[in-house]
């Protein structure tokens, strides 16, 4: 079963008090960020941090991703502290061709061989903000192994297509769903944008109902106020739960009699449906629901 | 030294004047309330005066007198400063002080014990540079800090006896019928002040807004008071009141107060007719926001809050969701107005409020109390008046009265705050004993007090990560390290009365 990655929360490198308490807001992945959050001069403070963090602090209960630096900007050195603290993710940002992903995957295996990691331990997952990159979204998806997931950065994005960011959404339609598309077609998650009004929940809330039903894994997060926004309209409704309960158990009965073909209240049961009442029930349990 | 229940060492010439800490009701016994000298005012006299130079004539203050004052206007305040000043000039020397609380803004008292004007205090905190400097050792004689209920015990009981009492009256007829709700600076509530106008021999009411006889609404009747003065200003209104209180946006804060509301949701106090008291700052108000959408949600109406009155409360008084507020100070503009207003919204003194000797306090009938703390230990003991320093920067308040009384006490607090643990091996100082606590509150989860087995039962099924103290003390080492011991000196700089009256700790100077 995929991991569940609603909110993935968006943590600067360089602030230790943020880096230890990352864990206790219920995000399913934390985000150090090495990258913008992090002025040039802070960027050696917060790679030290970071990697001291990785080794203090439990960070078990969440998937630990980082947003390194363009190789060209240090990132070979945030990638060896990275690798060697022991990060879930590496997170490439304005990712525009399969290539980048290429080259950040050769940096990581150097780096795993120089200390004995098993080649492949460490996940990439990368960042597409602008035209070329969301372009070249399919090739960028399946560019590694290593590949997890990829992002919409919409901030860089909206800028180079000449516009800003609406209520509505309707200038990342196109970015979101190509993303999405690459994405499900690599088998891999889709990570929506940040919402950046912190302040405004019913915008979060809209934007995140739409992302849902576009199909997309979840959102970035840039405060803790915003995780049990987005991890409550991922939550299943109850009736929901029930269903895909009643689904799992007529699988179990089938198994249990050798039977090949599974109905369920006197519908067929087939295999997306099955897949389907499996996420509904991790989100159910994710949400502290009552499952069986 | 004197060894107390808590195995706290009490220098034996402190443990002998004052006994020592045997539990929570231990000392709580009959006894003959205090009397106070009057002076009647025949039907021509004026209580009218042009100064506070004036009062202190008329009052006869001399050396070695005992004076008091209240803390309503908090930061804000003047008129102790503006008092002290006016007795250090007229060359009165070897005073005791009783305010109900001491501020920042109070700092010339340290000259004025430098200058042995004042030479003895006592009060329910120290803030900031007074704190320190005490902490220092500038005073021969201990402070003694007492709760805001053992204040209210100490002085109906005589332990404390006021000579004067100089009250800060935001409005005051020429006769002294004083309240908090009308004038230039309004602080609501004078809930402290009215203990030591009922029991000081003299009170000199001070106010910068005389209003037409008869002043109501009467807070402090004229009864109890022998002087008026009028001067230019008794405070800074932004000092006294701020705005309304405003919600914490700190994400830490609020997990915090979201935990400490299910808790309390999820009690078998939380049904209709609950009562509950919260504190004033950034998680304890914020346990309010949470705690009011499942009052909403669940139907569930509180019969009273107690405070400590802010903005939240009140809206949530407004909104049919609490029937009364009981209210002994208000820590914001909007309760100062409700308080004038609104007449389930009802104004109380400390011995009503927190007295152990009284005839039944109401936190004897709350149900839930959010406090905080600066540190617990792993006896679940608290401090709210040392840091982690060893100096005195804290204040009582009604930590320990609330939480021996009410149905369940709940502490909130980080587990860590910058690289201070607060969750602790022994705290260094204890104002409250371990047994009146019954469940921490922290970012980490919750650690229930093994000695509330019912309260361990009734949250088995609770959706919020429990562990014991002992581990939330691991995870708080974990981060800091073990904390260095305070290297102390001889001197007992300070006295924690119990609110009994009782030694509960000592401090000594660093």
């Amino acid at each position: 079963m995929e991991r569940l990655r609603r909110t993935m929360m968006f943590v600067p490198g360089a602030n230790p008090a943020m880096l230890r308490d990352a864990v206790l807001y219920g995000a399913d992945s934390v985000m150090f960020d090495l990258e913008d959050a992090v002025s040039l001069k802070e960027k050696d403070t917060a790679r030290v941090l970071v990697y001291s963090a990785l080794k203090t602090f439990d960070y078990s209960s969440v998937e630990t991703v980082v947003r390194v630096n363009a190789l060209d900007a240090g990132g070979d050195q945030d990638i060896e502290a990275m690798v060697l603290g022991g990060i879930n993710v590496i997170r490439l940002p304005k990712t525009e061709t399969a290539q980048d992903i290429v080259d950040v995957d050769a940096v990581i295996t150097k780096v795993e061989k120089k200390y004995g990691i098993p080649v492949g331990t460490t996940n990439m997952m990368a960042a597409i903000e602008s035209a070329e990159g969301v372009l070249n979204a399919r090739d960028i998806a399946k560019a590694s192994p290593r590949m997890i997931g990829i992002a919409l950065g919409a901030e860089d994005y909206v800028t180079s297509q000449k516009t800003r960011r609406y209520p509505d959404g309707a200038e990342l339609s196109f970015a979101r769903n190509y993303i999405l598309h690459s994405a499900r077609a690599a088998g891999i998650a889709a990570i929506d944008t940040v919402y950046s009004d912190v302040d405004n929940e019913e915008g979060l809330r809209h934007e995140t109902e739409l992302i849902k039903q576009l199909g997309f894994d979840g959102k970035s997060v840039i405060n803790p106020r915003q995780i049990p926004v987005i991890n409550g309209i991922y939550a299943p409704t109850a009736k929901e739960v029930q269903k895909a309960q009643e689904v799992m158990a007529g699988i179990r009965e089938a198994e249990a009699k050798g039977s090949g073909v599974i109905a369920v209240n006197g519908q067929m049961v087939d295999k997306p449906i099955v897949e389907r009442a499996e996420r509904v029930l991790a989100l159910a349990k994710a949400t502290n629901m009552e499952v069986d | 030294m004197v060894e107390n229940k808590l195995k706290r060492d009490i220098p034996a010439v402190y443990a002998d004047k004052y006994g020592v800490y045997d539990g929570e009701f231990a000392q709580v016994a009959p006894y003959q309330a205090a009397t106070k000298r009057v002076k009647p005012i025949k039907p021509n006299d004026t209580k009218l005066l042009a100064s506070i130079h004036d009062a202190i004539v008329k009052t006869g203050l001399k050396d070695g007198m005992t004076i008091s004052f209240h803390h309503h206007f908090r930061e804000g305040d003047f008129v102790m400063n503006m008092v002290l000043a006016e007795i250090a000039k007229m060359g009165i020397k070897d005073l005791s002080i009783a305010p109900s609380s001491i501020a920042n803004v109070h700092e010339p008292l340290i000259d004025h014990i430098k200058n042995g004007v004042v030479t003895n205090i006592t009060s329910s905190g120290l803030r900031d540079k007074v704190g320190a400097a005490i902490s220092s050792g500038i005073m021969k004689n201990p402070v003694v800090i007492r709760s805001h209920g053992g204040r209210a015990r100490a002085i109906a009981s005589g332990d404390i006896h006021i000579d004067v009492a100089f009250l800060g009256a935001p409005s005051a007829d020429e006769y002294g019928n004083i309240n908090g709700t009308k004038g230039k600076a309004t602080c609501g509530s004078l809930g402290y002040a009215m203990v030591d106008a009922k029991y000081a021999d003299q009170v000199v009411a001070i106010t910068d807004t005389l209003v037409p006889y008869p002043n109501t609404p009467i807070s402090i009747p004229q009864t109890d008071v022998d002087y008026v003065v009028q001067v230019d200003a008794i405070g800074d209104p932004d000092g006294i009141a701020k705005g309304a209180t405003r919600f914490t946006k700190n994400p830490k804060e609020l997990l915090i107060a979201e935990y400490a509301a299910k808790v309390i949701t999820a009690s078998d106090y939380f049904k209709p007719g609950f009562s509950f008291q919260t504190g004033s700052g950034g998680a304890a108000l914020a346990v309010s926001r949470f705690l009011r959408q499942t009052m909403v949600d669940q139907d569930v109406k509180a019969s009273f809050a107690l405070g400590g009155i802010t903005n939240a409360m009140v809206e949530m008084q407004q909104a049919g969701l609490v029937d009364k507020l009981i209210d002994v100070q208000d820590f914001d503009h909007p309760s100062a107005v409700s308080l004038a207003e609104n007449a389930d919204h009802y104004e109380i003194d400390a011995n009503m409020y927190a007295s152990p000797l009284s005839k039944g306090a109401v936190i004897n009938k709350l149900d839930v109390a959010i406090l905080s703390a600066l540190e617990v230990d792993t006896d679940f003991n608290v401090n709210v008046i040392t840091g982690s320093d060893g100096v005195l920067r804290g204040a009582s308040g009604g930590h320990s009265d609330t939480s021996a009384a009410c149905k369940m006490s709940m502490v909130i607090a980080p587990v860590v705050r910058g690289r201070i643990p607060t969750i602790v091996d022994s705290v260094t100082t204890v104002v409250t004993p371990g047994s009146s606590v019954d469940v921490v509150v922290t970012e980490l989860g919750i650690a229930i007090n093994p000695a509330r087995p019912d309260l361990i039962a009734m949250f088995k099924d609770l959706k919020v990560p429990q562990l014991t103290i002992d581990a939330l003390k691991d995870k708080a080492y974990a981060i800091t390290g073990v904390p260095e011991k305070i290297e102390y000196g001889d001197q007992t700089v300070a006295l924690i009365e119990y609110r009994d009256g009782s030694l509960i700790d000592v401090v000594k100077n660093v």
